[in-house]
């Protein structure tokens, strides 16, 4: 009751604040707070301030956007979006049902966005033949993120397949360091379950269970044996794992106190942070078993049905958004890959590179797959279900392969 | 009125006039000045009860949508309810909302109670004291969530600084553990509002009347009889207050869930704010939310209700 409360005084304040006369400019609202982020959004506010279009911040801090998402929310519900918002996978949908969404169509076909974005991202993109939102980055989710020095102590080589992986987790335990770093939040558990799924069953069974949602897929041994295999990977963990923020694990890699962290390409953004190079500080493998596929989220800019008198600005915007001096400039800071597959790699590092041509291979080999944990395998009411049942089951509220399995049908068809 | 007054002609009723429209106007000026904030607050609150019970009976999913479906967000609500293994979402909010709620309750009342009790002996320094127990209500739920979370981390607070003094066997995980985190959420609650409790119950106990004492101890009451059978019972007032006060603060906490906890591992630390959050602005299942905000609205109107009830009809008599 206090939160739809809250929503409706956030909505009448919005609402009392706006005035759109100011044509050039561009209102943006975005999660990306923190200073390597806000860097990387410094390329897009110069390329529009030479253009002549100031930029109106609406930043709203919180990692997972759930804060921006809810001001976003209750800025558009009151009649006052902004020109662009940060958008992830179905909230784009989503709103593009709801039909919030300007369209951008003209300007895509223009400067050949269909050719240059992944299919994969276009799915997201365009709603209805019509483009409703610039992806910026691509991110790829199964990474292996690893401590070189404390694998030169161990004696590890890269794995390839899980069972090595186990292997080489063990050498760790038995070195005396925490072999596997995990944030126990739910998304964390799931991100890493993504690459597990991958992992065990493939890039055909990866696709009919996260992304089609078949409920066959999702009953299934291969399944089971996912669970089984996130159960063995729980035993790694330290027992101080619960509520982790996912950078402070990332932390626990790049200080040696943990072996690897399984994570998104954004945690390479903390190693760069901190000054590490890849291949000499640390280095990135695929998770084994996934080499050759990609799973995948992206952070899009949603661009809104704005008056006529501010779709100059809206345009532009996008425009810059989709230059391949913004995507190249703009993930080398960020970690990610850019979202057009024609960007040169020359300003990335080794990991960069590899996640260029990794993306590029994917695409045309038809195997990229959208993440379920981060939001584009399916809605966010079947992601979060999904996300549940993996937590209770990392967590020890779901005991068994068989119960999480079920669980997980039922959620699913629940939410569905 | 001038017209009337006017062709009333005479000035003796113009002056018999003027104090019955002061009058008039005095009478109506605390309405004028409330009128607003009437207005605001019916259309704020009521009006948004009412448009969230509809809400609830539609099938909302990321935005609002007005067409009435059928009570399907009641129904899963009431089959979650039952679904304790694995526990469903909302089965821990409410089972949590108990546990939380008459915990946080009775622990409050008595340390607020004792606390009270034990400065009303005339003791030096209680003008320090009074203060120091009292300053933990002036900070929000965040601050104390975010304070105990760091005192509470088994790699940063209590547990850690007991190893570093040598007491390596000390262990203490709760906020780490799916059955205690909801106590620790206790903990941090109780330590925030007990202070609050025991100012409630000094004012009350300094408005005892001294001669009730005193004849008590005359009549050879030993200190404790003196408490149980005399003092303790003319606070029941107090009681009361601080019961409903403390009530509502427990079934409206959100803050301190996340802030302390984040939701706890797998989601055992949800409350059912928590809940409600989650499913309207998270995952778009709107009509869910709504559901389980009128169960809660329900709920706070069960405990209000008697009491003003009986508030009311105490005044009639």
């Amino acid at each position: 009751m206090r939160r739809l409360m809250m929503a409706a005084a956030m909505l009448a304040t919005t609402a009392l604040t706006a005035h759109a006369d100011d044509v050039k400019e561009v209102e943006m609202l975005h999660w990306w707070t923190s200073g390597g982020e806000a860097a990387a959004l410094n390329v897009l506010k110069q390329d529009l301030a030479q253009q002549g279009y100031a930029w109106k911040d609406v930043p709203v801090a919180g990692g997972g956007g759930d804060a921006a998402m809810t001001a976003l929310k209750a800025m558009v519900a009151a009649g006052n979006p902004p020109t662009a918002s940060q958008m992830l996978g179905y909230t784009v949908l989503d709103y593009a049902e709801a039909g919030k969404m300007g369209d951008l169509t003209e300007t895509a076909v223009a400067e050949g966005w269909d050719k240059a974005v992944p299919a994969a991202l276009q799915k997201f993109a365009v709603y209805d033949g019509k483009w409703v939102a610039a992806p910026v980055n691509v991110h790829s989710v199964n990474w292996l993120w690893i401590n070189k020095a404390v694998m030169d102590k161990i004696g590890g080589t890269e794995p390839k397949n899980f069972d090595e992986f186990v292997a080489l987790l063990d050498k760790a335990k038995a070195a005396g360091v925490t072999p596997l770093a995990l944030g126990g939040q739910n998304w964390q558990e799931a991100t890493m379950f993504d690459s597990i799924v991958l992992s065990t069953g493939g890039p055909e069974f990866y696709k009919k269970a996260m992304n089609d949602l078949d409920e066959d897929a999702l009953k299934s041994d291969t399944m089971k044996k996912s669970f089984d295999n996130l159960a063995k990977l729980k035993d790694y963990v330290d027992p101080n794992f619960s509520g982790r923020d996912w950078n402070l694990a990332t932390a626990m890699v790049i200080n040696g106190d943990a072996l690897v962290q399984v994570m998104g390409d954004w945690a390479k953004g903390e190693f760069v942070a901190a000054k590490k190079v890849p291949g000499t500080d640390f280095l990135c493998y695929r998770f084994p078993g996934t080499d050759g596929s990609v799973i995948y989220n992206s952070d899009m800019f949603g661009m809104f049905d704005v008056p006529d008198d501010r779709k100059a600005a809206q345009v532009a915007l996008a425009k810059a958004t989709l230059s391949k001096s913004f995507q190249s400039a703009f993930n080398v800071v960020k970690g990610s890959v850019p979202a057009r597959t024609d960007v040169p790699d020359t300003d990335f590092d080794a990991c960069g590179k590899k996640g260029i041509a990794d993306l590029k291979a994917a695409n045309d080999g038809g195997t990229l797959f959208g993440s379920l944990a981060q939001g584009y395998g399916a809605p966010p009411a079947v992601a979060n279900a999904y996300k549940d049942v993996v937590s209770k089951f990392v967590h020890g509220q779901i005991t068994s392969s068989d119960q999480a399995v079920e669980e997980l049908v039922k959620a699913i068809d629940d939410a569905k | 009125m001038t017209s009337i007054a006017t062709s009333n002609g005479g000035a003796a009723a113009r002056t018999a006039r003027r104090p019955t429209m002061r009058a008039r106007l005095q009478q109506a000026l605390p309405k004028l000045v409330l009128a607003p904030s009437f207005a605001i607050t019916l259309v704020f609150v009521y009006g948004f009860i009412l448009w969230t019970i509809y809400l609830s009976f539609t099938n909302s999913k990321a935005f609002p949508k007005y067409v009435l479906t059928d009570a399907r967000a009641y129904q899963r609500l009431w089959r979650w309810t039952f679904e304790s293994d694995p526990p469903s979402s909302w089965y821990t909010s409410i089972t949590n909302m108990a546990i939380f709620g008459v915990l946080y309750v009775v622990f409050a009342l008595a340390i607020g109670l004792l606390l009270a009790i034990l400065l009303d002996q005339k003791i030096r320094g209680e003008g320090i004291l009074r203060p120091i127990y009292l300053y933990p209500m002036a900070l929000s739920f965040i601050v104390t969530g975010v304070a105990w979370k760091w005192f509470l981390d088994p790699g940063l607070g209590l547990e850690q600084t007991m190893h570093q003094w040598g007491w390596t066997s000390f262990h203490f995980d709760w906020i780490k553990n799916k059955d205690y985190v909801i106590y620790t959420v206790v903990i941090a609650g109780v330590w925030q509002a007990s202070g609050f409790v025991m100012a409630m119950f000094l004012a009350g106990l300094r408005g005892i009347d001294g001669e009730i004492i005193k004849a008590s101890q005359i009549d050879g009451a030993s200190p404790l009889q003196l408490y149980r059978r005399i003092i303790i019972p003319l606070l029941r007032p107090v009681f009361l207050s601080a019961l409903i006060v403390l009530a509502h603060m427990a079934i409206k906490s959100y803050d301190l869930v996340v802030a302390l906890t984040s939701g706890g591992p797998g989601g055992s630390a949800w409350l059912p704010s928590n809940f409600m959050y989650e499913y309207t602005f998270k995952r778009n299942e709107m009509a869910v939310g709504s559901a389980s905000a009128v169960i809660m609205l329900a709920t706070i109107s069960a405990i209000i209700v008697p009491y003003l009830y009986s508030e009311l009809r105490e005044k009639a008599r």
